[in-house]
């Protein structure tokens, strides 16, 4: 029977704000102590009794409130996983509710696999043994979408960031390992000066990556979100002032923005996947109507749809055009331009969507040249967040977690290469922590090492007889 | 499938098919554990017959040669009698990588362990091809039964269990260019007649390749050109039961040379007449001692191989060439090994050649050797696609003490992943898909830092006795042992000494940044700049121990952090090889599966949920659904 202490949040994220983490096992009151502070300020947990319900903080490692909570206590085997549980409840919306979750598998909790608290219950015997099928169901569903979106949810450059770092990786342990299986054909000499380099180069890498995972920039998924608008509307500049960073081409010539950008961006606590499409418009030119095409696409699958409007040009039949794709959707107007002398008022807006779409838009005036009104913007969003009018699976965030807890693995093994080779110990001793590394990041894209070792030290090196 | 006249010869307990390396270890096992036992051989002179590289041990090899002494093998022993060579590799890596690696005189080997045999009681040597196992199928169950044997010449041997070590031999044939002969390997005659045999039991056969170099006449070579290859100058034993100072002696050379870009282009300019670049061979060939051809083609960019020259023996002139196998054609061969440097005049005495041969994917045994469809029938060496003889005599020496343990109503011995080198060895071929003739490795053992050559003893020594192939004494000098060794570690984890300025002058002595605060000897000694023997210096209690504690002593201390670190990994690896899977589960009944793991695991039918989580294509999701469902059935049971 599994003994450690596993810790998730308990309810699906939603849109409410509160969420419940639960810690689970042997070590769970042990656990929460370290983080939980009562409203005296003192570390209450071990007093607490069981089935009592408490408020307090969750504090972080400066010992500064991370959240306000409501902290309870199950003392097993009363309680659904029959082992001793503590659930905090908290209150300050998505990120927080992560953040505290982190600061529990910091303080020694292990991050629970997909199911295991259903399968916890079940073999502590709290389930019976008729409801085995459906545990497996669940465990079986779970694992499914887990393994999905963890691969799925890496953002195209991460993953390939992460790919690159393994075969580096691997390329040396291979090395290592050829030349302990033939040290006949391949000599380590000099070799301790190369590793020095290259770990270097490893640790750098896998710091940007995890300052990457910090910023909830390692995952695709959040809120679908698309930018259209027509041509030249400031798409690309709002992207750019959300973003803070020059990354769609943005002139003055209208078209420019030919292909599909994907950014992401955290406002207030909310993860966006902003895609700027090329303006909507009828065309000739043959690579932005595929362009065009694209943000049809897009924009039928979005979440959210932003529909940037130009103020200082009249209203005409792409505009209609758009409005008529956003019918069926959340939508935001940002009339943009106000700084330039407006042509298109906000009635005239509404009294479109009125007549085409049939509905009331919500409307926000900017200007993306002197960045006005992406506060109001903010604001608007949180509000169709809590009102629960766009939303997103929690899978997302647990994911995050579970890469940053691989990510921080694989730097702590390349650290211990790094003090195996400061303390001059023998080669072999490398490879082993090189391995670790190698396969806590195989963890974040998914595979798993079977013999990658064995088949890259037949491909690299020539191995003699 | 012989069309002779049947007679029952004789009814034994066990019959061993083939007296290779695998075949040598489990007669002797059964008939060491008192069991009537028969070894047939295609010839009796090329018993225990070493017939590609002189050499036994070698990185990981030399793990399993010790393992096997441990256990109770012959192989350390044998080796010990007959090297003309030793060396041990890696001494300047971590201790877990520390090989030993002796050359052999080939016929002395081969001579030495056919001594053992002959004088083994309750064994018969009997030279005889196997072509027919005889069995019983129950009608119930469909599972068959092995009840003997029949050699070509109708000779029925009645046996309640067989350990089938055919190694080569299995419809071998041979291949030099565009010459291809029916042999095994050195011109023996081949096994043609035993494949049909298994298939009709409904075992699943396929065809593997290996390839041996040339040997040449040692007056044709120019070794003056060479660089010479000495032996250690103190030799270490491979058996814990010999005693080194009697192993000391006189050591032959070997030498190094290397090929070169002109050696390489008449290669590449006859890869059409290599058999295996012409597509005739079938089989497939390991990737880890390729032959010339493969080495020059895969990797092109690489100037020059090395070549080794190793003797064949003292009694004999015949020189190995270490590094360039190959099939190809005899005059092709010729002119490429007379490019390299004090090969330029050489004569060959023995053609390199590619071998082809039958063997199975040993997916089909238990971790027993035992097969899965057949009870009695029992599997070890180069017949289940492994390669070495190290490797062979390592699953020769399981198979023969499982087919002994099952007919004596014993428990069978299963050596785990983190037990032993053997453990991941039988591990590897019963549980993934081998695709080539698989060798030993030291990156295949995951908790390799436990699995060190240097404690096959302690690791294994008292399993040996336990199943009576290690004597009582043997087994004692284990125990004193690691009583030593814990004592000495406890007494210098308890012995500390001050900042005194006696210690600090011995601390900068050797580099050594001066104390502060008192500390032990043991924390001391895990300063990279110091070990035991300079600790002598300030440690007048200290008592007089053998070199092999003082050994463990260091390596126990100096790499605690390391070693405690595999514990706890063995320690979670264990938790899942102790739950074991009954096997008459029934996959189809295991709700939630995924098709392709319920497929894999109703092939493969894995005796432990350790063992399923390492077939590929099962999930961690599969593995929960898995224990789920046992802890179900074992609450309804």
């Amino acid at each position: 029977m599994d003994t450690d202490t596993i810790a998730a949040i308990g309810t699906a994220l939603s849109n409410s704000g509160i969420g419940i983490i639960r810690v689970s096992g042997k070590e769970a009151v042990h656990v929460v102590n370290q983080i939980y502070r009562d409203k005296n300020g003192s570390q209450t947990m071990h007093s607490m009794k069981s089935h009592t319900i408490h408020y307090g903080f969750i504090v972080d490692e400066k010992g500064e409130a991370v959240d306000e909570v409501m902290v309870s206590y199950m003392k097993g085997p009363k309680s659904f996983t029959a082992e001793d549980t503590v659930e905090i409840n908290c209150h300050g919306g998505i990120l927080l509710l992560n953040r505290v979750l982190e600061l529990v598998i910091k303080s020694g909790a292990r991050l629970a696999e997909p199911g295991e608290f259903t399968k916890r219950a079940f073999l502590n015997g709290r389930i019976d043994l008729t409801e085995a099928e459906a545990v497996m169901d669940v465990i079986g569903a779970e694992n499914e979408l887990a393994l999905k979106s963890s691969v799925s949810q890496l953002k195209g450059a991460v993953s390939s960031r992460i790919k690159e770092l393994r075969e580096k990786i691997l390329y040396e342990t291979a090395f290592i390992e050829s030349a302990l299986d033939d040290p006949e054909h391949i000599s380590l000499n000099g070799y301790k000066e190369h590793l020095e380099k290259v770990l270097k180069e490893l640790l750098t890498e896998a710091d940007k990556l995890l300052s990457g995972a910090d910023d909830g920039k390692i995952l695709k998924e959040g809120i679908h979100t698309v930018i259209v608008g027509k041509p030249n509307a400031g798409k690309s500049s709002f992207l750019n002032l959300l973003l803070g960073e020059d990354k769609a081409i943005v002139t003055d010539i209208a078209g420019t923005t030919r292909d599909i950008l994907e950014e992401h961006v955290l406002l207030k606590g909310m993860d966006l996947k902003l895609i700027d499409t090329a303006g909507i418009r009828f065309t000739e030119d043959a690579v932005e109507k595929i362009g065009v095409e694209k943000a049809r696409e897009y924009a039928q699958n979005a979440d959210l749809i932003l529909f940037m409007a130009d103020s200082s040009v009249p209203l005409d039949e792409n505009d209609e055009e758009i409005i008529r794709l956003t019918s069926s959707k959340k939508c935001i107007v940002l009339l943009n331009k106000t700084d330039l002398k407006p042509v298109v008022t906000e009635d005239m807006i509404r009294k479109a969507f009125y007549d085409i779409a049939e509905r009331e838009p919500v409307i926000i005036k900017i200007s993306a040249r002197e960045s006005v009104g992406v506060e109001e913007f903010e604001k608007a969003l949180q509000e169709m967040f809590f009102k629960g009018e766009i939303s997103f699976e929690n899978e997302v965030y647990i994911t995050n977690l579970r890469h940053k807890e691989a990510l921080q693995d694989a730097k702590t093994s390349l650290l211990m290469v790094e003090k195996s080779l400061r303390e001059n110990l023998p080669e072999d001793f490398y490879s082993i922590d090189l391995m670790g590394a190698y396969v806590s990041l195989g963890k974040i894209i998914g595979e798993e090492i079977s013999d990658d070792l064995v088949e890259e030290i037949f491909s690299k090196f020539c191995m003699g007889k | 499938m012989s069309q002779m006249q049947e007679f029952l010869m004789d009814k034994v307990d066990v019959c061993v098919i083939g007296a290779g390396h695998a075949g040598c270890e489990a007669a002797l096992a059964c008939a060491r554990l008192g069991l009537e036992t028969v070894i047939f051989t295609v010839s009796v002179d090329s018993i225990a017959l070493m017939p590609c590289n002189p050499n036994v041990g070698g990185s990981s090899k030399g793990h399993l040669v010790k393992e096997v002494d441990a256990l109770g093998g012959e192989m350390g022993k044998n080796i010990d009698k007959t090297f003309i060579q030793s060396k041990m590799l890696n001494r300047s890596k971590g201790p877990a990588v520390h090989s030993l690696r002796a050359q052999a005189d080939k016929a002395d080997y081969s001579r030495s362990m056919r001594k053992v045999l002959e004088k083994q009681e309750h064994l018969t040597i009997k030279q005889a091809e196997v072509t027919d196992l005889i069995w019983e199928e129950d009608p119930e169950t469909s599972i068959k039964k092995i009840k003997g044997v029949k050699t070509f010449t109708g000779a029925v041997y009645e046996c309640k269990a067989a350990v089938l070590c055919t190694g080569t031999y299995l419809r071998a044939r041979c291949l030099c260019g565009e010459s291809i002969t029916y042999t095994g390997p050195n011109g023996l005659q081949a096994a043609n007649h035993l494949t049909d045999s298994l298939k009709d039991m409904g075992i699943e056969l396929r065809r593997f390749k290996t390839g041996t170099p040339a040997r040449m006449e040692k007056k044709s070579l120019d070794f003056s050109k060479m660089e010479e290859q000495f032996g250690d100058e103190r030799i270490v034993p491979f058996s814990f039961s010999t005693n080194p100072e009697d192993i000391q002696k006189e050591q032959v050379s070997c030498y190094l040379t290397y090929t070169n870009e002109r050696t390489h282009e008449i290669i590449r300019a006859n890869l059409d007449r290599s058999p295996i670049y012409a597509g005739i061979i079938e089989g497939t060939g390991p990737r880890y001692c390729p032959s010339i051809e493969d080495k020059v083609v895969k990797f092109a960019d690489k100037e020059r191989h090395q070549v080794f020259i190793e003797p064949e023996g003292i009694h004999t002139d015949e020189m190995y060439v270490g590094g360039m196998s190959s099939s190809l054609p005899e005059d092709v061969q010729l002119a490429m090994y007379r490019t390299v440097p004090g090969l330029e005049n050489c004569r060959i005495v023995r053609n390199a050649y590619a071998i082809e041969y039958d063997c199975i994917d040993a997916q089909q045994l238990y971790p027993t050797l035992e097969f899965k469809k057949v009870s009695g029938l029992f599997a070890g060496g180069q017949f289940n696609g492994s390669s070495g003889y190290e490797e062979a005599a390592a699953q020769g020496l399981i198979a023969g003490i499982n087919a002994a343990m099952s007919l004596l109503g014993r428990e069978p011995l299963v050596l785990d992943r983190s037990e032993a080198y053997i453990g991941v060895l039988i591990d590897d071929l019963v549980t993934k898909e081998n695709f080539e003739p698989y060798r030993m490795m030291t990156s295949r053992a995951e908790y390799r830092l436990l699995l060190r050559q240097d404690n096959a003893d302690l690791r294994l020594r008292e399993k040996g006795f336990r199943i009576g192939l290690v004597s009582k004494e043997e087994y004692e000098a284990v125990l004193k042992k690691k009583s030593q060794i814990e004592e000495e570690i406890q007494r210098l984890k308890s012995v500390t000494i001050g900042a005194s300025e006696k210690y600090q002058i011995f601390l900068e002595k050797y580099g050594s940044s001066p104390l502060k605060t008192g500390t032990s000897l043991a924390e001391l000694m895990c300063r990279p700049e110091l070990d035991y023997e300079k600790l002598g210096e300030i440690d007048p209690g200290r008592k007089e121990l053998p070199d092999s504690v003082i050994e463990q002593v260091e390596i126990e201390i100096k790499y605690e952090g390391y070693i405690e670190r595999q514990l706890r990994q063995v320690e979670q690896f264990k938790k899942m090889e102790k739950k074991k899977i009954p096997q008459d589960l029934d996959y189809d009944e295991v709700p939630s599966l995924r098709i392709e793991a319920r497929q894999k695991l109703k092939n493969l039918r894995p005796v432990s949920v350790g063992q399923a989580s390492r077939i590929s294509g099962v999930s961690p999701a599969d593995i929960s659904v898995l224990l789920v469902y046992l802890e179900h059935r074992k609450g309804k049971n």
